[in-house]
């Protein structure tokens, strides 16, 4: 069936071979070639790759829904954090009675609060197989509550981008509250163990960076396979031409819905692969400019390829990590100037620079043909 | 009447022997003379008797044990040093134990305290009387009272009489008969001061007189009445004033995103912009704050118009047509933008010094006041709006604006430069963001993040009032900020915020157009 799949995706397949093979040298490298070898790879760097991964599986749920449904989101960051929110409640609750207060059933800040008992949104947190399911559902569910509303009313376009936007911004804003339960300002922080693993342990993180490699994988093969199907076509219609859609007889708010979901889910994924490597989360994953940083990375890397948004991710992320510790006070110049060079001059990001080189068959509509294919049907 | 009349007859002259008795008295260890004492201190009239009762009352008057000389302390390594209370001579230094505190008791205290408000009730300035005579209220005894009416009868500032009747009132509520009691609960009908309610509230607890309670009760009900409906008036001024930052703010992006279509998520940052001019220019000028403001105002639009024409010329005009695109671009625009005003004025917040005449508050009666920087903003609000409205309907720009936004095409055939239009509407629409900031500047920190705060409430506002509808904007910045601020009392500031968001989401699912949806051809 992958056979199938990948049949007419040449850089799929390239991407996936380069992913299996990185995956497997920096596992084997780390682990098997002793430190002081030169081919020898850090655990740091094991750790910085696995949070590389989750960003470039967000880069992917966020291209689904922007280059093959025309929906430009800036709340995925929203649905990144809340994955991260519930792997961070299962983590917290992993700590039991270690924590500063000793408290073998709150979490220290609520300790701290002087909460008595646990609020009901924490119960079943202790279990790994009910966190998976909240990794899921929480982003799931606000997704389809957010995008049932959004889309029978026909919020469109910049609408529904700042509606997005505002989303998570109210987000923000609530999980900075000490009366949500969430840690507030701080967070969810101080991890010890997974699944009885000690999270410090070179053997979990190692772990962690493969299963983020594997969810990458697969999120890329399901995506490859939704683009692929009918459903898929459907999308890209709607994203060329709504209107049209909708009068041939499709319901178009159920095909956006559906996928505008799997994409938050995806997102959900990413978050809770993401926290357990980086150690924290905290209310600023739901701050506006991390989910448009998002839309950034898919910008830059070519939108409506899945593998672009990948290699954007990991280009963006990569020049972040360097400027930032390198020049700190020109990465704000370099994004900024990044952003608005890539939408003038390559709108359709690296990839589409390699695609009008090979001359490929898929093409990327411009939105400006589109415009003029609105303007006309009007 | 004896004490009356000499306090008439020492009224301002100072009374050696009154003191010479007093300094007698304090030394005592009965507490009934200390308190005779105090009252003779208060009555002696000389000049230091204010900094004496205050010092007793501090605990910082002594005397020496010896000679019962009346003295200040202070330490000086394991001795003390000595100073005469009254002519500040220095006795030199003597062992601690040759000094002995002049204690006092709760009683005494409450004395000290009262003695003290009725010194400051014949100063000069009529606030200072008013503020001796409201702390009497409540506490007033029957010398006091003797007191209080002889010089309310030679008082002439309206304020202060009126407060004495309350004091008057309440010292005949605490004890006169039932007749007097009525008297005086009519007599403080419609009081809003908080200590007359609380005073009513104590009498009808203690009282056992149905008709006494009955009155009190109805002038309590009746006081409530109006506490909660200033109450009211001061949430929606505050609802208003919070309301009028928010349509300032959203006032330039209902121009350049409701007039013109752009996306432009660099709004934010040109607020700022004008809030950093207003810095400069204080800083130009720093010996003119009050006129700074003013010059700021022209200063901070041009700043922001021509840094708005160069984004336009630079970035946007590629763009058209494309608003996602645009969307991005800005966003890549306000970043560079925080990052040069973080590299030039450093990432600390600056603050942008009030001037006089905007600081302070209009107190309308002592439960409503009203500061002046929220005051002008409000009003600076709508002249803005004013003349932006002006603009648009009045002068050909706005006409060619218009048309432009209506119908590029056949603008373009009237003769019109649309590029040029399109220029002049994003410079008005990006100085307007920076007139903004002048005013913000006044209620916030300058910083680089000042805009960010900003941008998704601006954006809010204008779709919630309908795009391309400027007096929707004003309506709906209005109404969001007193929504907002008569949420608070009941959720707190942030989840008010928080609810606001999520009423304006579900409202554009309702009505996606906004408020007030542009009607016409030139709506789609």
């Amino acid at each position: 069936m992958i056979n199938k799949l990948m049949k007419s995706d040449f850089g799929g397949k390239v991407f996936l071979a380069l992913l299996a093979v990185i995956t497997a040298y920096v596992a084997i490298a780390h682990l098997l070639i002793p430190q002081g070898n030169s081919f020898h790879v850090s655990i740091f760097t094991v750790t910085l790759l696995g949070k590389y991964l989750t960003y470039a599986l967000l880069a992917i749920s966020v291209d689904l829904v922007w280059g093959y449904l025309g929906i430009l989101s800036l709340g995925h960051g929203a649905f990144f954090a809340l994955g991260g929110y519930a792997m961070g409640m299962y983590l917290m609750r992993q700590i039991g009675d270690r924590g500063v207060y000793g408290n073998p059933l709150l979490p220290d800040f609520m300790v701290f609060l002087n909460w008595q008992e646990l609020p009901w949104f924490w119960l079943g947190f202790d279990q790994f197989w009910f966190a998976m399911i909240m990794v899921v559902l929480a982003p799931g569910l606000l997704a389809f509550v957010f995008g049932w509303l959004a889309f029978k009313s026909r919020v469109t376009g910049v609408y529904l981008s700042i509606i997005t936007q505002a989303m998570t911004y109210a987000l923000l804003l609530a999980f900075f509250r000490n009366e949500m339960g969430f840690g507030g300002n701080n967070g969810l922080t101080d991890f010890k163990e997974i699944l009885g693993f000690s999270l410090q342990s070179d053997g979990v993180r190692v772990a962690l960076f493969v299963s983020s490699a594997i969810a990458l994988a697969l999120g890329y093969l399901s995506c490859r396979y939704i683009v692929n199907s009918k459903l898929g076509r459907v999308s890209v219609a709607i994203r060329d031409s709504e209107d049209r859609v909708r009068f041939i007889g499709y319901r178009v708010d159920f095909f956006k819905l559906w996928v505008f979901t799997f994409s938050a889910v995806l997102a959900g994924i990413a978050g809770a692969l993401y926290v357990p490597q980086v150690g924290i989360i905290n209310p600023s994953e739901f701050s506006p400019i991390n989910s448009i940083e998002i839309v950034v990375w898919v910008a830059v890397g070519g939108r409506a390829t899945l593998f672009g948004a990948v290699l954007g991710a990991l280009l963006v992320n990569y020049a972040k990590s360097y400027f930032t510790g390198a020049f700190p006070e020109i990465w704000l110049f370099g994004l900024g100037g990044l952003f608005i060079l890539v939408t003038i001059l390559a709108p359709q990001g690296v990839m589409g620079y390699f695609k009008r080189k090979t001359k490929g068959a898929e093409s990327i509509p411009d939105e400006s043909m589109k415009a003029a294919v609105e303007g006309e049907a009007k | 009447m004896f004490v009356v009349c000499t306090l008439l007859f020492n009224l301002g002259h100072a009374d050696s022997s009154k003191l010479e008795q007093s300094f007698a008295l304090l030394t005592s260890s009965n507490f009934d003379d200390k308190s005779q004492a105090i009252s003779l201190l208060a009555l002696s009239g000389h000049e230091k008797t204010e900094t004496l009762l205050n010092d007793i009352l501090q605990g910082d008057l002594y005397y020496i044990k010896k000679d019962k000389r009346i003295v200040y302390v202070t330490r000086d390594g394991s001795k003390v040093r000595l100073t005469d209370a009254l002519t500040a001579e220095d006795l030199g230094l003597v062992s601690k134990r040759k000094a002995k505190k002049i204690g006092i008791n709760n009683e005494l205290r409450n004395q000290l305290k009262i003695e003290l408000a009725s010194i400051k009730l014949y100063h000069e300035d009529a606030k200072q009387r008013q503020i001796a005579v409201e702390g009497l209220i409540g506490k007033a005894n029957q010398a006091t009272v003797q007191k209080l009416k002889l010089i309310q009868a030679g008082e002439t500032d309206r304020q202060v009489n009126e407060t004495i009747d309350i004091v008057l009132a309440f010292a005949a509520l605490e004890s006169g008969s039932v007749d007097t009691q009525l008297e005086s609960i009519s007599q403080l009908d419609g009081n809003l001061n908080p200590l007359v309610l609380s005073g009513l509230k104590r009498l009808v607890a203690a009282s056992d007189n149905k008709q006494v309670v009955a009155a009190a009760a109805k002038v309590i009900e009746k006081i409530e009445q109006r506490v909660s409906m200033f109450g009211y008036v001061e949430t929606l001024f505050f609802g208003l004033s919070l309301g009028s930052v928010l349509a300032l703010a959203a006032i330039g992006l209902a121009i350049t995103f409701g007039v013109m279509g752009v996306i432009n998520m660099a709004h934010g940052e040109l607020i700022m912009i004008g809030a950093y001019t207003t810095y400069v220019v204080q800083l130009l000028m720093p010996d003119h704050i009050g006129a700074s403001i003013i010059i700021s105002i022209p200063a901070a639009f041009m700043v922001s118009a021509l840094v708005g024409i160069a984004i336009e010329r630079g970035v946007i005009r590629f763009l058209y047509g494309r608003p996602l695109e645009t969307l991005l671009a800005t966003f890549g625009i306000s970043l560079v933008l925080q990052q040069t005003v973080r590299s030039i004025f450093s990432p600390l917040n600056r603050s942008v010094e009030t001037p006089e005449w905007m600081s302070g508050s209009m107190q309308i009666n002592s439960l409503l006041s009203i500061t002046y920087n929220r005051l002008y903003i409000f009003v600076f609000c709508l002249i803005v709006f004013a003349l932006l409205y002006l603009v648009m309907k009045k002068t050909s720009l706005g006409l060619h604006v218009r048309a432009v936004s209506q119908n590029r095409a056949m603008a373009r055939a009237m003769g019109i430069k649309s590029e040029w239009v399109d220029a002049m509407t994003f410079g008005l629409g990006s100085g307007i963001a920076g007139v903004a900031g002048v005013a913000l500047s006044q209620i916030t920190n300058v910083g680089p993040n000042l805009g960010q705060a900003y941008i998704v409430d601006s954006f809010m506002v204008v779709v919630f009032g309908g795009v391309g509808n400027l007096f929707g904007t004003l309506i709906s910045g209005l109404s969001l900020g007193v929504v907002g601020k008569f949420l608070e009392p009941a959720t707190g500031a942030v989840l008010s915020k928080i609810l606001v968001l999520i009423f304006i989401i579900l409202f554009i699912q309702k009505r996606p157009r906004g408020l007030f949806p542009q009607k016409g051809r030139a709506a789609e």
